[in-house]
């Protein structure tokens, strides 16, 4: 009786568990209606004003304010002038932004706007004064790899992990770079999304950005898997799983087979 | 020929009488036995390719500079270690196979001994005449364990160093002697001293596999000299009496068998399946370090008791008595070693079984030690899971600070559950099977009166 109880509760908790995630806001975006005939600008003002405005404030320069409306806490965020096309086009490429919480960390997903659109938005926000960077154009082929691992090590492995697989420090999940491209990889490293540190020219240069580049797109996306099948390239963690999850269970099996008298 | 040939051996050894005895030397007759073979098997293989990597493996720290092929370290400085390290991974034929091969041994190696472990301590097989058995196998796995750390923190790459500067923080955290020994053994503070890479070398290629082997030796020699210990499985085994098949012609095939499949996982895996990938990790610097570096899996325990213990120091004023890597470093896999080696005596007092024991308890038939043994290793099991949170973070996106407090409260709890379900569901286990037993005897009786009632009612043939 009360074993069944207690299942029952879990099953409960486990449900109510599972609606609250189901049920956390859906990142919706508002878009004008005719989006194609508007001009770029224009778009862009509007997809502004219906996405962002409500954290980043209507003329982009931020609400450091919590705003109660009648839905609720509306959100805040930091100023968007001068942080220029190279932050914004970042942060909406990775799909970044926009976010549901002023406090959550933004992740990479689907970008949720089109590249027209974005495109738009980024014409529309660096348009507000004063200018901001422009998006960066890396050259990694123009990097050196021994450099690169070195300056990564030095700069981004203690949160990035050596091979570029992630890992998390307090406070922030940090992503791999798998799925960055060489231009959002120039880009975080100048803007410091989150509780990433921005590095400066004067600490990275534009040279040494290059080969740090190349050598993350190596380790992340083309490791030199001389040993075959890298498992994830985390190192002992899947190497334990292989060693219990493969080996152990089959020689386990095999002890079985052979372990037992044949009958005629 | 055959014939010639052992003739030749007997006059010349003696050695006849004893071989006609192994070959008949009986083992009983199940598959679990078969685990501690494996742990075996894997050593001789750990043996074979740890040879051919001491043909190319440097043990030196002097600063070199890469040449090699992997195009990443052109170029940069690093120990002859390391270097070396990565040439046989890149340029020396086979050498990656073997390097990847040892490696994947040491890790099968430890798994099987833990197996082996369970089985032996679930089924009470350490019991009286075989204590001293048990307490050899634990010597041999925590050999092993500080085996498969030199070997992978020789090599100088950047796990290696992390790892080296957790074992060199716990070593230093031993309350009195911490400081000598850790000036004793690295010679200066860490990174200490180049001769350290030679004093692990001589651990890991000679000292450690000669004391495994001794101990490997004298664990056969009593596991036969005893004989094995076996389960009820026919009414003919008994205390007195060992039932099972020959080494020859019955089991030395089934042993080799074991042996070639073993053999062929390992190189298998060594073949297709990279394990660490030292070139991916760079050379070791002090200064350098990377987001989730951790121990091979053996070590994972550890790190999880390091994290899990809360942040305290214990001081008399400034002087720090004991600094925390002590509790989770040391004591604990101290406390672990501990109470798995004097189990055969705790039992004995305890559960106040004294006298031979041969034939092998189920797990069932002893609740109270499948409870403990179950709580104790849910314990130990919940500690290594916890070595792993902050991947758990980066793949299912868990909170690591939660985490934490969860495996806290869970490595209290979890055991205590864990005894009291597995204690019931053995009693449970058990009365089953004696309301079996009593069902069937019922229903034979039954069907015996229903019959004699048919042919008292069958009227008598004319
Ligand atoms: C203190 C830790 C830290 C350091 C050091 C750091 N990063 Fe990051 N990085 C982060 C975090 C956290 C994020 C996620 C930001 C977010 O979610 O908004 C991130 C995001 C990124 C991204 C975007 C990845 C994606 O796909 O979403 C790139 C690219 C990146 N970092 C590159 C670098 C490089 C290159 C360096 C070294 C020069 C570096 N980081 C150093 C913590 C760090
Ligand atoms: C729920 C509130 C919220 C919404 C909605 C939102 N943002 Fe943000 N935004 C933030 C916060 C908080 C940060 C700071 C995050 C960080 O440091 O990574 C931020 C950061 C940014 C940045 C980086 C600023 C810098 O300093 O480089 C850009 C660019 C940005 N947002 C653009 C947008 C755009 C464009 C939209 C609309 C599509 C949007 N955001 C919608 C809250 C919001």
């Amino acid at each position: 009786m009360s074993l069944r109880r207690l299942i029952l509760a879990a099953v409960l908790s486990a449900l109510v568990l599972a609606g609250a995630a189901y049920a956390q806001p859906k990142n919706g975006v508002v878009r004008p209606s005719g989006e194609t005939k508007l001009p770029p600008r224009e778009l862009g003002s509007q997809l502004y004003a219906g996405n962002c405005s409500a954290c980043h404030g209507i003329d982009g320069s931020g609400q450091r304010t919590p705003r109660k409306t009648t839905e609720g806490i509306e959100g805040q965020g930091p100023s968007l002038r001068g942080v220029g096309a190279r932050s914004v086009d970042f942060y909406l490429r990775t799909g970044y932004m926009p976010i549901s919480e002023p406090d959550e960390q933004p992740v990479r997903r689907r970008p949720l706007f089109s590249d027209l659109e974005i495109r738009a938005l980024v014409d529309y926000v660096s348009s507000l004064p004063p200018p901001g960077p422009p998006i960066p154009k890396p050259h990694p082929e123009r990097g050196n790899l021994a450099e690169g691992y070195e300056l990564f090590t030095e700069n981004c492995a203690g949160c990035h992990q050596v091979a570029a697989q992630g890992g998390v420090t307090t406070g922030a999940r940090v992503p791999p770079l798998t799925d960055a491209s060489a231009v959002q990889i120039a880009q975080s490293v100048r803007i410091g999304p989150y509780l990433m540190p921005r590095f400066s020219e004067r600490q990275i240069s534009d040279e040494e950005l290059d080969s740090i580049i190349a050598y993350a797109e190596l380790a992340a996306k083309e490791p030199v898997d001389e040993g075959g099948w890298g498992i994830g390239h985390l190192g002992p963690i899947t190497e334990g799983m292989v060693t219990w999850y493969f080996a152990a269970v089959v020689l386990v099996l095999v002890c079985l087979m052979i372990g037992r008298r044949l009958r005629a | 020929m055959i014939r010639r040939t052992v003739n030749f051996l007997d006059s010349r050894t003696g050695a006849v009488p004893f071989l006609r005895k192994s070959l008949r030397y009986i083992f009983p007759d199940h598959w679990s036995f078969l685990l501690g073979e494996i742990a075996m098997y894997a050593f001789i293989v750990l043996v074979a390719t740890g040879v051919y990597l001491t043909l190319f493996f440097e043990p030196s720290l002097a600063e070199t500079t890469y040449t090699g092929s992997y195009k990443p370290l052109q170029g940069l400085a690093m120990s002859e270690a390391y270097r070396s390290a990565v040439e046989l991974s890149f340029d020396i034929p086979s050498g990656l196979l073997m390097r990847q091969t040892h490696h994947w041994a040491s890790n099968i190696f430890v798994a099987a001994i833990l197996m082996h472990l369970l089985r032996v301590f679930f089924t009470g097989a350490f019991r009286k005449p075989r204590e001293i058995t048990w307490v050899i196998g634990l010597l041999m796995l925590f050999a092993t364990l500080l085996e498969g750390y030199l070997g992978y923190s020789m090599i100088d790459d950047l796990l290696s160093g992390i790892g080296l500067a957790i074992g060199y923080g716990v070593a230093l955290s031993l309350p009195v002697v911490g400081a000598n020994l850790t000036l004793g053994l690295w010679g200066g503070p860490f990174p200490g001293d180049p001769a350290f890479e030679s004093r692990m070398y001589v651990a890991h290629v000679f000292l450690l596999p000669i004391l495994i082997g001794t101990l490997m030796a004298g664990h056969l020699a009593l596991v036969a000299s005893r004989h094995h210990a076996q389960f009820k499985a026919t009414k003919r085994a008994t205390e007195r009496k060992l039932v099972g098949m020959p080494a020859f012609p019955a089991q030395v095939p089934r042993s080799l068998a074991l042996m070639f499949a073993t053999v062929a996982v390992l190189f298998l895996l060594g073949g297709l399946v990279q394990i660490n990938p030292i070139w991916q990790w760079g050379p070791f610097e002090v200064s350098q370090g990377t987001n989730g570096a951790q121990p091979d899996w053996y070590l994972g325990w550890l790190i999880g008791s390091l994290r899990l213990v809360p942040g305290f120091d214990v001081t008399i004023g400034d002087y720090t008595l004991i600094p925390n890597p002590f509790w989770g470093g040391a004591l604990f896999p101290l406390v672990v070693m501990a109470v798995l080696g004097a189990w055969p005596w705790l039992e004995r007092r305890f559960g106040g079984v004294r006298g031979f024991h041969n034939i092998l308890d189920r797990p069932r038939d002893v609740p109270g030690r499948t409870a403990f043994g179950f709580a104790f290793f849910t314990w130990v099991a919940l500690i290594f899971l916890a070595g792993s949170a902050d991947r758990a973070t980066v793949f299912f996106g868990l909170d690591y600070e939660s985490q934490v407090v969860f495996f806290r409260g869970a490595v209290i709890v979890a055991p205590i559950v864990a005894f009291f379900v597995t204690r019931r569901i053995c009693r449970e286990l058990k009365r089953g099977e004696e309301i079996g037993v009593d069902k069937e005897r019922a229903e034979e009786e039954a069907e015996e009166e229903a019959q004699e009632a048919e042919r008292e009612k069958e009227p008598a043939p004319a």
